[in-house]
């Protein structure tokens, strides 16, 4: 097991059709296992980040690579990428009304399985339960559609829950812990561990404002994002000086270079 | 809703529309209109006198009346109506039993996907295969209930008193152009009586298939539902795809009477050439309930708008409708509710889905006369566009004169976002499983209130409909 699981080479990327690069030459390693928080003030360029690892189609990678257990992912569709074990927990999920949550995984489910070898409506309502008891939700809560009405807190939880039922080899979570209150930010933070602890292959890449999620999700390694690059890399312990001085000294670095 | 599963499990995967089964009629007209044709028609239904002077009084109605400027193009429905036969029968006589149906319509039904449980199981299956029932059997229960389910010819024939006392009185002749002509070509349908305070527990369903080429489709239904009944009416029908544009144009006549229940679900699935006007409405006494359920796919164009004329206290209307326009379809269609009692109500809930050069247009009608104090109407209507090209309109008639009536009317258009897209992409699904299943919840407010095999089939249509609009 020699490469990484997410590798990650001078990444630039644009919005498509516009000028000015957002991210501006990422380069980042993700082994197996590990969970990475990735920090950085607004407009650093994080969640383009997470967007492009997972296929956003409005945004176009002008230069570098993005390696999945080794293989270049940039030319698979966003579907392709999902089923070869990327998943992104978005900061805003899109509402689909009229689709159920349970419709929906199971769909999901079955689109990674062959033909024939679907998971029947049993199999998978089992499987749904136990996730959903590990995240506190309401057994109801499944037939709802899928994010049309949620709170802030629910949408964050249902994307926890559709992690935890895909079982992702990299999940890339888009400020999971933003808009949540302390309790909701436990049980989310406890899901995540959970699925750290069943599946301890599985890498996390956290991105987040604050500090206060790696209270509860230990990272193995912080990375700052500054103006579309990884500025500066560190253990857990870059986190607290993060909190207690803020991003100026990066910026003042960052503008040295 | 485990749709997929389901579908395999009443194979309906099989099910596909552009299907021929060759026909063999006993007896055809020459194609075109005359009053010739129009006496033939009577004649061979041996029909009473007062219905061939009906029927030929309607085609004066009919001849005198300028083709409509409003809605979809007629303009060339003309040349079509030329070449139309106005009536075809395929069998001699009725059919009592299911062995007695001929093999080849066993082969159509069998094609159309009815599951065969289902045409067991549930009763008083009557099927118009060209212009005419040939099947049609009613389960005893109801005949000791003394509910008439009968081919609109033998409502006529065995009831001819009942038959006359309602009988164009919702939808009269001079109503429309289309009305007209319905009312003097007019061949099999339905009528169905309900005697006062009987509920029917299954639905009484009407499977139906145009399968000539240029063949004209003149389908009449009569529906009386007694005071304090109940009862649930389905048809559906297929066409398959020719070449040649072919015309279809029905007259669905309901009355409910007091304190009665009664619910109208038709699917209509049209070949892409079909002109379809049709004229449905029901006339809704004093606390008193009706609902229609339509959908509308297919066809080159429809004009159908579902009505409700709420002329007893209390009155409550509800008409819910989808329509899908594919390439060079137009789907004109909508409700329309009358006010014409204190403290009636009514509900309009309609969504269209347009794709590529398809055009879906709202166009509804909420009238509440004077005094009609207290009536409240809501509308509902979205629209969503599944590309750049497609294109939807709304035309909301309001017309209220009376002041303490409250209307609500709320519009929405939305176009399939690349937001959902991606969402449901980036878990999986392929562009083409995540549009359907943004399709698939855009219809569900309908979908849901529709039998579990019609939703299906519905949302089945849809999807072999939607096939190749991505990638």
């Amino acid at each position: 097991m020699s490469e990484p699981l997410l590798s990650i080479r001078g990444l630039r990327a644009k919005v498509e059709g516009e000028d000015g690069e957002i991210l501006r030459g990422v380069d980042l390693d993700l082994e197996r296992g590990e969970v990475h928080a990735l920090m950085g003030p607004n407009g650093s360029g994080k969640s383009t980040l997470a967007k492009v690892i997972a296929g956003h189609p409005a945004y176009e990678v002008t230069a570098g690579e993005i390696l999945f257990e080794g293989e270049d992912v940039l030319e698979l569709e966003p579907d392709e990428r999902s089923r070869a074990g990327i998943f992104l927990a978005f900061q805003y999920p899109a509402e689909i009304p009229g689709v159920s949550i349970a419709n929906f995984l199971r769909t999901a489910v079955n689109s990674r399985l062959g033909e024939g070898e679907e998971m029947d409506v049993f199999g998978f309502q089992r499987t749904l339960t136990e996730k959903m008891e590990m995240l506190k939700m309401d057994p109801g809560f499944a037939t709802r559609y899928v994010n049309d009405g949620f709170s802030g807190g629910e949408k964050k939880r249902n994307e926890i829950l559709q992690m935890a039922v895909l079982r992702p080899a990299l999940g890339v979570l888009d400020e999971t812990d933003s808009g949540l209150d302390i309790d909701a930010l436990k049980i989310v933070a406890r899901g995540v561990n959970r699925l750290s602890e069943a599946d301890e292959a599985l890498g996390v890449l956290l991105i987040t404002h604050y500090k206060r999620i790696l209270n509860y999700i230990q990272p193995n390694v912080v990375h700052v994002m500054m103006a579309g690059r990884i500025a500066e890399s560190g253990g857990a312990s870059l986190a607290d000086k993060l909190e207690a001085e803020g991003y100026d000294w990066l910026q003042q670095a960052a503008a040295a270079v | 809703m485990p749709q997929n599963e389901t579908i395999a499990g009443l194979g309906l995967d099989e099910y596909k529309y552009g299907f021929v089964t060759e026909d063999q009629p006993v007896f055809k007209t020459v194609p075109g209109l005359s009053s010739d044709i129009v006496r033939q028609i009577s004649h061979h239904k041996e029909e009473p006198q007062w219905m061939l002077d009906f029927r030929l009084k309607a085609l004066d109605v009919y001849y005198s009346k300028p083709m409509p400027k409003w809605g979809g193009d007629l303009s060339k429905l003309e040349d079509t109506l030329d070449e139309i036969y106005f009536y075809l029968k395929p069998q001699d006589q009725m059919e009592r039993s299911w062995d007695d149906v001929p093999q080849e319509i066993k082969d159509t039904f069998e094609k159309l996907g009815i599951p065969e449980a289902e045409r067991k199981a549930l009763a008083g299956v009557g099927a118009q295969y060209e212009s005419e029932m040939v099947y049609h059997s009613l389960k005893e229960q109801w005949e000791e209930q003394g509910v008439i389910f009968e081919s609109i010819e033998d409502g006529l024939a065995k009831h001819p008193e009942l038959f006359r006392q309602y009988f164009s009185t919702v939808v009269p002749t001079h109503d429309n152009k289309f009305a007209a002509l319905n009312s003097a070509v007019w061949s099999g349908g339905s009528f169905v009586y309900i005697p006062k305070g009987v509920k029917v527990e299954i639905p009484l369903q009407a499977y139906f298939r145009v399968n000539a080429e240029r063949m004209g489709q003149f389908e009449r239904t009569l529906i009386i539902c007694e005071e304090g009944a109940e009862a649930h009416y389905i048809e559906g029908c297929t066409a398959p795809v020719y070449s040649t544009d072919s015309f279809h144009s029905g007259v669905i006549e309901i009355v409910v009477k007091k304190g009665a229940r009664f619910r109208y679900t038709t699917i209509q699935n049209w070949s892409n050439n079909m002109y379809n006007l049709v004229t449905q409405r029901a006339l809704v006494h004093e606390d008193a309930k009706m609902e229609w359920l339509d959908g509308n796919l297919g066809s080159k164009l429809t004009m159908k708008y579902p009505s409700c004329f709420l002329v007893g206290e209390r009155a409550h209307g509800e008409i819910l409708s989808i329509a899908y326009a594919g390439d060079g379809q137009h789907q004109d269609t909508g409700g329309k509710v009358i006010h014409a009692a204190p403290n009636t109500t009514s509900q309009i809930t309609s969504k269209s889905i347009s794709k590529g050069l398809g055009r879906s247009s709202y166009r509804g009608l909420c009238k509440v006369y004077d005094g009609a104090e207290g009536a409240k109407s809501n509308v509902e209507c979205d629209a969503l566009l599944l590309d750049e090209q497609s294109r939807t309109d709304t035309y909301p008639y309001i017309e209220i004169d009376e002041n303490t009536a409250s209307i609500g009317h709320e519009a929405t258009v939305s176009k399939v976002g690349d937001e959902q897209l991606f969402y449901l992409m980036s878990r999986g699904l392929d562009e083409a499983e995540a549009m359907a299943m943004i399709v698939r919840g855009f219809i569900e407010p309908v979908a849901k209130e529709l039998p579990l095999e019609y939703a299906i089939e519905l949302n089945r249509l849809i999807e072999l409909e939607m096939e190749g609009s991505v990638g």
